[in-house]
């Protein structure tokens, strides 16, 4: 019997432990100060203190704790350091996109928006199924809460009930198919599952399990019912935040479990998950075409953007002789069209933020002509959309729909991309929509003031965004 | 000369900015001038002389070649050869005369400087088409013209804008995914986006080929537009501002045939061979179809767009002969029809905004009540039926010349099928100037006489439609050469 004590790497830790920390400095600060702008001021800080020690964690050497032999639980990586910086400018940028939200209680909004934050950064440095799982966890179940949050609103409480109820069903399915892993294996870290499973009826539908649960976390199509009720229902800001960080959650742990954890058993998947990224998209944009509410809208192109992240994995679980060529391919692929549609759809829902700050998203129809009161806000949204439709002069947009399809392509799926090429076209017809009323004659709309937090943070998103879009090559480099 | 060719696109692009920001009078004076200094600047891109050295079939007079997106192939890859050259020159000369009418009279609901940033990115787009040496680079200027040119249907358009805009960019957008899928299929199994080097097929399979040649050939087919994915094109032709229709029918549209003979036959020979006898029948149902329907249509610039259906049918005939003889014809036939329907929409405009009304029912009598514009319309309807001595005529001459020389029962037939349709060109272009010239005086021209702009924006297409006439060389001196070299690689 050996000793079970372990050292335990701190330094590792240090990003989770700097999100910990700045939810609870965010509760301390509303308990003493009781300010809302010192609040999201500290919320902000820590965001930010906890992307520079993901950046300066991972420019060191990789590290690793909580082992046992042959496997590690917690893994500090190049990967995970981009994961957690991600997630920590993510929350920043949600944050300062809350400043113009009132009817929330600011200091609970700000503590679980850091918490969310917490589970983001561990998430991606989880080496098992089951940190995997608490994670992911830890970053949805503040989210609950914040849908929830609004005061004096049906919608709000009818978004969150539902997005509880499904999330918890979808938890309970991972949780499912990991205990059917374990139990067929004896395993749960990634390391030593990747080593070979058995191959047994079981093995695959645990397998089926653990994606069918993750798949609810990207509000892919037929798991995708909650996103628009819970969008439309969130604060505008915690809809950002849903179809950003929390769909790039699910990305992060469908990517972890499928490429680290689950490649002996992919050929018992079968073409489910190109399937599935096939239904998202079309259904996604299918459906958007008749939406007539701007965040619901958003939430069924997100649905749609979901597929196309999906599809390069599926393309590749498609494949005869699966090489690690085609897997490194399809991987960079789902990483940077994440990177790109994370920033498109940031600036996309903090167009709509700065355009009625503190409201609603409201329908379409209450945009005209909001590009003539607001010129520089609407430019930025109708960049946004076009991006997402995959058009320049949104460049970012257009080489992600390249880098998907040339995957596609690269992994002999040639369908498949023909499906996303012409999913492209349906989608450009409700983007178009959406730009051409923001341009329409309107009755004049009084002009409000955009606040100051909101406008900076849009910039600097938007130039992040023509930064990518002229120099693509960095998020490649990434991936 | 290297900076000319990057120059040739800079300028636009910051003529667009500048016309974008400053105030509306300044901003178009602004984006005139860059129009004009583009227009400078690629006249001597200009270079009379063929390497007949070096294997490769593309050989560019000057090049730019630098890396932008190693990950996707992607480099900033730009030449210009006696195949582009024409093209070049021609979209720079359609764009700086848009620019100038516009600046003596911008359509509803005004906004001139918006409008002249819009033509400028545009005109960087199709220029970057034309000047592209690497497929995704081509793909990328493609796609730039998309939304500028709907933003210029949806708000400076008549009365069924909208709809209009929507369909153009809808239809157009359809072409492009798959020319996009379509130029993937051949960098990932080529592994190069280097036209240069895939120019005669490479190392290509014959089933790449020709599911690439499938693909681009659709996608290029939408843009041109070749019957029947054409369907788009009357509906943003009537709708669209004059200076609009302009440059959409001068050169947006032959960067379609452009993409046809440089991307979708270069790259794919094999496929352009297999499919050579089905676009050759396609073409002449374009030709004889567009014919008939332009025969029954009452309306003036939904005549004039569907013609361009039976032009660019002519033009598909000459690339699908896939000879020297026919690819010049294609080449010549669309600087022509670029230069003769540019005037053409020019002067429906004209017509449009005299008259308050385009049906040619209630139009008549332009002879007695305004000689000029009369005299001018029926030049350019005569030069459009393709009558020897103006520039229609080589196009749809030395197409049917190449379908006949290429024998076979099938050539010899399209052959015969398409002059049968160049005489029904005749037909209803002499209908409408019956109609619109001669018939009895039916509504007031107000005002009679042409403005002094409108002068200076028609000379020089009434003269190129001159000199290009009696002077096919002009166009086909540069292009023989490069297009030999084309025919000869596609050949082996």
């Amino acid at each position: 019997m050996t000793s079970m004590t372990q050292s335990v790497d701190h330094v590792a830790l240090l990003p989770a432990y700097l999100a910990a920390a700045t939810a609870v400095l965010v509760l301390l600060t509303d308990l003493i100060v009781a300010r809302r702008a010192a609040v999201l001021a500290v919320a902000a800080l820590g965001a930010l203190a906890t992307a520079a020690g993901a950046i300066g964690v991972g420019l060191g050497d990789d590290r690793q704790t909580f082992c046992v032999p042959g496997a590690c639980s917690f893994v500090a990586n190049d990967r995970s350091a981009l994961v957690a910086t991600l997630f920590a400018l993510l929350t920043l940028g949600v944050i300062a996109l809350s400043a113009a939200t009132r009817d929330v209680p600011p200091g609970e909004y700000a503590f679980l928006l850091a918490c969310s934050m917490t589970g983001g950064v561990a998430l991606g440095s989880a080496g098992d199924l089951i940190t995997l799982i608490v994670a992911l966890e830890t970053l949805t179940l503040p989210l609950y809460v914040l849908v929830g949050l609004r005061r004096r609103t049906v919608a709000s409480a009818e978004g969150a009930v539902t997005f509880f109820v499904v999330s918890v069903v979808a938890t309970a399915v991972t949780l499912l198919g990991a205990a059917l892993l374990y139990a067929v294996s004896g395993r749960v870290h990634f390391a030593t599952l990747a080593t070979g499973l058995p191959d047994l009826p079981l093995t695959g539908a645990a397998v089926v399990l653990v994606l069918a649960g993750l798949a609810f976390k990207v509000a892919a199509v037929p798991f995708h019912a909650w996103a628009p009720v819970a969008y439309d229902g969130a604060p505008v800001p915690i809809a950002a935040y849903l179809s950003t960080a929390s769909k790039l959650g699910g990305v992060v742990a469908i990517l972890y479990a499928v490429v680290d954890g689950f490649r002996p058993a992919l050929d018992l998947t079968g073409p489910a998950l190109a399937v599935l990224a096939v239904l998202t998209m079309t259904v996604g944009n299918l459906v958007a075409l008749r939406q007539t509410r701007m965040v619901r809208l958003l939430a069924w192109s997100s649905v749609a953007q979901a597929g196309y992240i999906l599809a390069p994995l599926g393309a590749f679980m498609l494949a005869e002789g699966r090489t690690d060529e085609a897997l490194s391919v399809a991987v960079a692929a789902t990483v940077a069209y994440t990177v790109f549609y994370v920033l498109l759809e940031l600036a996309a829902f903090g167009a709509v933020v700065a355009l009625r700050p503190g409201d609603d998203g409201g329908q379409i129809a209450d945009y005209r002509g909001a590009a003539r009161a607001h010129p520089w806000v609407g430019a930025v949204l109708v960049l946004a959309l076009v991006g997402l439709a995959g058009l320049p002069p949104g460049l970012a947009g257009l080489f992600a729909k390249v880098v998907v399809v040339r995957s596609l392509l690269d992994g002999g799926a040639g369908w498949l991309a023909v499906v996303v090429a012409l999913n492209a076209v349906i989608g450009l017809a409700y983007y178009v929509r959406v730009a051409a009323v923001l341009y329409g004659p309107s009755a004049e709309t009084p002009r409000t003031r955009v606040p100051w937090a909101v406008a900076a943070a849009l910039a600097v998103v938007t130039l992040a965004i023509v930064v990518v879009g002229f120099v693509p090559q960095v998020v490649l480099d990434l991936a | 000369m290297r900076w000319l060719l990057v120059a040739v696109l800079a300028v636009p692009a910051g003529g667009a900015l500048l016309a974008a920001f400053l105030p509306t009078k300044a901003g178009q004076v602004a984006g005139t001038v860059a129009a004009a200094v583009a227009l400078v600047l690629s006249l001597p891109l200009y270079r009379d002389s063929w390497f007949s050295y070096g294997p490769a079939a593309v050989r560019p007079w000057h090049e730019v070649d630098l890396t932008w997106v190693p990950g996707l192939d992607l480099r900033f890859h730009l030449g210009v050869d006696g195949v582009s050259y024409p093209l070049v020159v021609l979209t720079a000369l359609l764009t700086l005369l848009c620019c100038a009418f516009t600046l003596w009279r911008a359509p509803a609901p005004g906004r001139g400087h918006t409008l002249v940033a819009l033509l400028l990115v545009i005109e960087v787009g199709i220029l970057g088409t034309f000047l592209a040496l690497d497929l995704v680079l081509f793909f990328v200027f493609f796609e730039v013209v998309l939304l500028p040119m709907y933003a210029v249907i949806a708000v400076w358009g008549g009365e069924d804008r909208a709809h209009a805009a929507r369909k153009f960019v809808l239809y157009t957008l359809f072409g492009s995914v798959l020319l996009l899928v379509g130029v993937f299929t051949v960098v990932v199994s080529a592994g190069t986006a280097d036209i240069v080097a895939l120019t005669g097929g490479g190392e290509l399979s014959r089933g790449t080929q020709i599911a690439a040649f499938i693909l681009l050939a659709i996608a290029f087919a939408v843009k041109s537009p070749l019957w029947p994915l054409h369907t788009w094109l009357p509906a943003a032709h009537t709708q669209a501002p004059t200076v609009g229709s302009v440059i959409l029918a001068g050169v947006l549209l032959k960067m379609g045939t452009y993409g046809l003979i440089r991307v979708a036959v270069g790259v794919a020979p094999e496929g352009a061979r297999w499919a050579a006898p089905a676009l050759g029948i396609l073409a002449v149902a374009a030709i004889v179809v567009g014919s008939l329907v332009c025969l029954a249509q009452t309306e003036l610039k939904r005549l004039i767009a569907y013609s361009s259906v039976g032009h660019m049918g002519f033009v598909l005939l000459g690339v699908a002969t896939l000879t020297t003889t026919g690819i010049q014809a294609a080449l010549i036939g669309n600087v022509a029809h670029g230069v003769i329907t540019g005037l053409l929409f020019f002067l429906a405009g004209a017509i449009k905004d005299r008259a308050h009304t385009g049906e040619l029912a209630q139009l008549g009598g332009l002879r007695e009540q305004s000689p000029w514009l009369a005299g001018i319309l029926a030049f350019a309807a005569i030069a459009s039926l393709g009558l020897p001595g103006l520039a229609g005529f080589w196009g749809e001459a030395f197409a049917v010349v190449a379908s006949l020389d290429k024998g076979g029962p099938l050539w010899t037939t399209l052959a015969a099928v398409a002059a049968v349709g160049g005489a029904l060109t005749a037909a209803y272009f002499l209908r409408l100037l019956r109609r619109v010239t001669h018939g009895p005086a039916v509504g007031a021209l107000d005002p009679p006489g042409l403005a002094r702009a409108e002068v200076v924006t028609w000379a020089p297409l009434v003269l190129l439609a001159l000199a290009v006439g009696l002077l096919p060389a002009l166009v086909l001196g540069m292009a023989g050469d490069p297009v030999g070299a084309l025919v000869e690689a596609v050949r082996s």
